[in-house]
């Protein structure tokens, strides 16, 4: 079991995340019962397989192609991209991608090096579930989910920037510094 | 110039706290020094050789005089009595230990500054003409859409952790001074008939280890798309940039492997998403934010002045500083002035605390209280009537902020180098100052003329040494320090990169390769031509030639054998 923020609290949750082997024969990796996250190259290799499980879900590489994924979306209950590393700054634009181009509206999961002061941004750019780093104290987590009051920009979780929202005309306080 | 409101100023509060958090987080082992590094980067904070180091971020160049004095009180009771203005027009720290650097953001967050995305991977400060507003040849200001853009590119969600750091230039002048091709994103706004802002966007500059001048994406893209048609291009980039090595990471080498033609075409597939959609900046946001960048109560004054033409013509030194530091401005009876930081014995863009505070009472007698700071690391009083020059002249000369060399030879560009950053192959502070110090006969700078020499102390390029008329880099051989010299490189509406001259030089003969570089121009040059236009026209050989034919002693070959 997994500690997965959603909503702002924190859930444990069933799906576990299977990374196979980078050398592993993807066409005789074996899936036992339970709710399965795996890698869309396992997906594209056992689809036919797979398609009436309903407990397999999908986790996106950076490097997978997104014209492809999203022929399947239909098909899952749950999609996940895969942060390899806090740095790797794909997944946002993935995730801005799969719900304003691809208009993906189940649920979406962070996976991976998911740390604390990434969260607002993820939960900005569409993800609706983060699966935390094994390393973050949680309760740091769940404090630190929205660190600024307002957006200047538009993004998944409101497009409307913050001009478009917001008559701000005369509000600032004149006078010298 | 721009105001907080309260959400502007509740947005730079928060970062403060949250930065707070971090560092504590940091120090209490939550976080790792690899987890915290991007954190501090995005806050300006570098680790470097002795401490780290703090950069401020200076919007577009603008400055008030009450934030100046916070900045000279910081560099004071924070520092080490000084501090340096950056070729981003920023302002940099050297000394400020980790630990008190929340509450120096927590000062600067009373005056509306801050260090946000000042470094890291992510869109760093926005940087512009230091004569926005003010220059005769202006067709747009620039402030207000730059202003534009730093509100959408703080905290952007999608493009904090980008492959490699991003940097917008923007300017709106017949002539070039942002040196727009040199970055990431370079933005040109001019005018169609009908008077409608549009902006030629160019993409993929940058120089570093790989120097290339953008290519242009659009010609003509009205103004209103500007954060939507850059939202495609960084999304682009930040899904296909490189990320397996940083020195291939830039926008630049993206675009050059996938060639102009292609990146287009990703680029308008991406933005056939956004376009005309919400982000799709509205009149009235333009309205409002142009609002603050109205003119001051300017006087109406006589295009002359008796005393000024008077002190013209008796005094030879207050002329050379009105030739060499003093701008034309739109409005008649009104100068700007630049106040240079570039005197003998100091590192160019060094200014003291006492020198900020002073500046700053400057502006606030002769300049509506404010001040931009340049790319050539020197301050601009933007605003000065005609009349009180020669009053200004005097101040600023007491406070040694008069060199008449602006656009000259020792108007030098360098970085931190060897002596403060961890980076470097060499020091790049004693060459300015062994230039500086050899060529301080103010007749004969003149007569040299307009002269950009550029200094960086390795590869990285923070001195912009790519684009000096003379580049100077320091490069590291066997744990020694050498000096590669570039020629014929220039910023502007035609912006190039210099050639080298061939192998490498000791830092003492600097001065001496100088020298023979500035003869061989004296010699060959016709009436009006330019150190860098002779180069343009004569080609490099006559300076090789008398830089590398002469006596000159190449420790390298003598080393060698
Ligand atoms: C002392 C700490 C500093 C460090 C560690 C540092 C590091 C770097 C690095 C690594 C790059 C190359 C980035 C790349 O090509 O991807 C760079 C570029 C640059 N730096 Fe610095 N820098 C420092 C200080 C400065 C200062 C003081 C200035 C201004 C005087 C400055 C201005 C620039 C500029 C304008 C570039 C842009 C060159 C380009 O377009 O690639 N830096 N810096
Ligand atoms: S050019 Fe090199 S030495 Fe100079 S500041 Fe940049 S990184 Fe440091």
């Amino acid at each position: 079991m997994a500690e997965i923020l959603k909503n702002g609290q924190v859930h444990n949750d069933n799906w576990q995340v299977l990374r196979p082997e980078a050398e592993a024969d993807l066409a005789t990796v074996n899936l036992p019962a339970g709710q399965w996250l795996i890698p869309f190259a396992l997906w594209q290799v056992q689809c036919a397989a797979l398609k009436s499980r309903s407990d397999i879900g999908v986790w996106l590489s950076p490097n997978d192609d997104l014209t492809e994924v999203a022929k399947h979306f239909s098909q899952w209950p749950l999609v996940a991209i895969d942060f390899p590393k806090f740095t790797d700054g794909r997944g946002y634009s993935i995730a801005w991608r799969i719900r304003n181009h691809y208009k993906y509206k189940g649920e979406l999961r962070a996976i991976g090096n998911v740390l604390v002061d990434q969260l607002f941004f993820m939960l900005r750019v569409g993800f609706d579930t983060l699966a935390l780093d094994p390393s973050v104290v949680v309760a740091t987590a769940e404090r630190n989910l929205a660190p600024f009051p307002d957006t200047y920009q538009g993004s998944t979780d409101n497009p409307e920037p913050l001009f478009r929202r917001l008559d701000r005309t005369g509000a600032a306080q004149g006078g010298a510094h | 110039m721009y105001r907080y409101d309260d959400i502007d100023r509740a947005m730079v509060k928060a970062r403060v706290a949250q930065f707070r958090d971090q560092t504590n987080r940091w120090q209490a082992g939550e976080l790792s020094d690899e987890e915290f590094r991007p954190l501090r980067l995005q806050n300006g904070l570098y680790m470097q050789r002795h401490a780290p180091m703090l950069r401020i971020a200076v919007p577009y160049a603008m400055i008030s005089s009450a934030q100046l004095r916070v900045l000279g009180a910081i560099a004071r009771e924070e520092d080490k009595g000084y501090a340096h203005f950056t070729t981003r027009h920023n302002l940099q720290y050297n000394w400020i230990p980790m630990a008190r650097v929340p509450d120096v953001l927590e000062r600067l967050a009373e005056v509306e500054m801050h260090a946000i995305q000042t470094s890291g991977n992510c869109i760093r400060n926005v940087t512009s003409d230091q004569f926005a507003g003010i220059a005769p040849d202006e067709v747009v200001d620039t402030r207000p859409l730059a202003e534009i853009i730093r509100q959408w590119s703080t905290f952007h969600p999608e493009f904090a952790f980008l492959p490699r750091k991003f940097k917008i230039a923007v300017h709106g002048a017949e002539r070039d001074r942002a040196v727009v091709q040199v970055h990431d994103i370079g933005l040109h706004l001019y005018r169609d008939d009908q008077g409608e802002i549009l902006a030629r966007v160019w993409v993929g500059g940058g120089l570093g280890r790989t120097p290339i001048l953008g290519e242009v994406i659009h010609e003509a893209l009205p103004w209103r798309h500007l954060l939507s048609y850059m939202e495609a291009i960084i999304r682009v980039y930040n899904l296909e940039g490189r990320r397996d090595n940083p020195y291939k990471a830039r926008i630049k080498i993206l675009v050059k492997a996938l060639g102009i033609e292609e990146f287009r075409r990703k680029v308008d597939a991406e933005w056939a998403d956004l376009k005309d959609g919400p982000a799709t900046i509205t009149d009235a946001e333009l309205a409002r934010v142009s609002s603050y960048f109205v003119d001051p109560a300017y006087a109406q004054l006589p295009e002359t002045d008796a005393v000024y033409d008077e002190r013209l013509k008796s005094d030879k030194a207050f002329a050379r500083w009105v030739q060499q530091n003093v701008h034309p401005h739109r409005v008649p009876g009104y100068r700007a002035v630049t106040l240079s930081l570039k005197q003998k014995g100091i590192a160019p863009g060094d200014i003291t605390d006492t020198q900020m505070e002073a500046v700053a009472d400057l502006a606030d007698a002769y300049s509506f209280g404010e001040v931009r700071s340049s790319h050539e690391q020197n301050l601009i009083l933007s605003d000065v009537e005609l009349r009180k020059l020669p009053e200004l002249f005097d101040k600023a000369k007491a406070l040694k902020l008069a060199s008449s060399t602006v656009g000259l030879l020792t108007d030098i560009i360098c970085c931190p180098g060897g002596d403060f950053c961890d980076l470097a192959n060499a020091k790049s502070i004693p060459i300015a100052q062994a230039i500086m110090e050899r060529f301080d006969d103010l007749d004969y700078l003149h007569d040299i003329g307009e002269l950009d020499l550029n200094i960086s102390g390795c590869m990285n390029a923070c001195g912009h040494h790519h684009v000096g008329h003379i580049g100077v880099l320091g490069v590291d051989k066997n744990d020694e320090e050498w000096y590669q010299v570039t020629i014929g490189g220039r910023q502007g509406n035609d912006t190039r990169l210099g050639k080298v001259i061939g192998p490498s030089f000791a830092a003492a003969d600097m001065p001496d390769v100088v020298t023979k570089l500035l003869e061989t121009y004296v010699s060959l040059r016709e009436p009006e031509e330019r150190f860098v236009d002779t180069v343009v026209r004569v080609g490099i050989d006559p300076f090789k030639t008398s830089v590398y034919g002469g006596k000159l002693n190449r420790k390298k070959e003598a080393a060698n054998g």
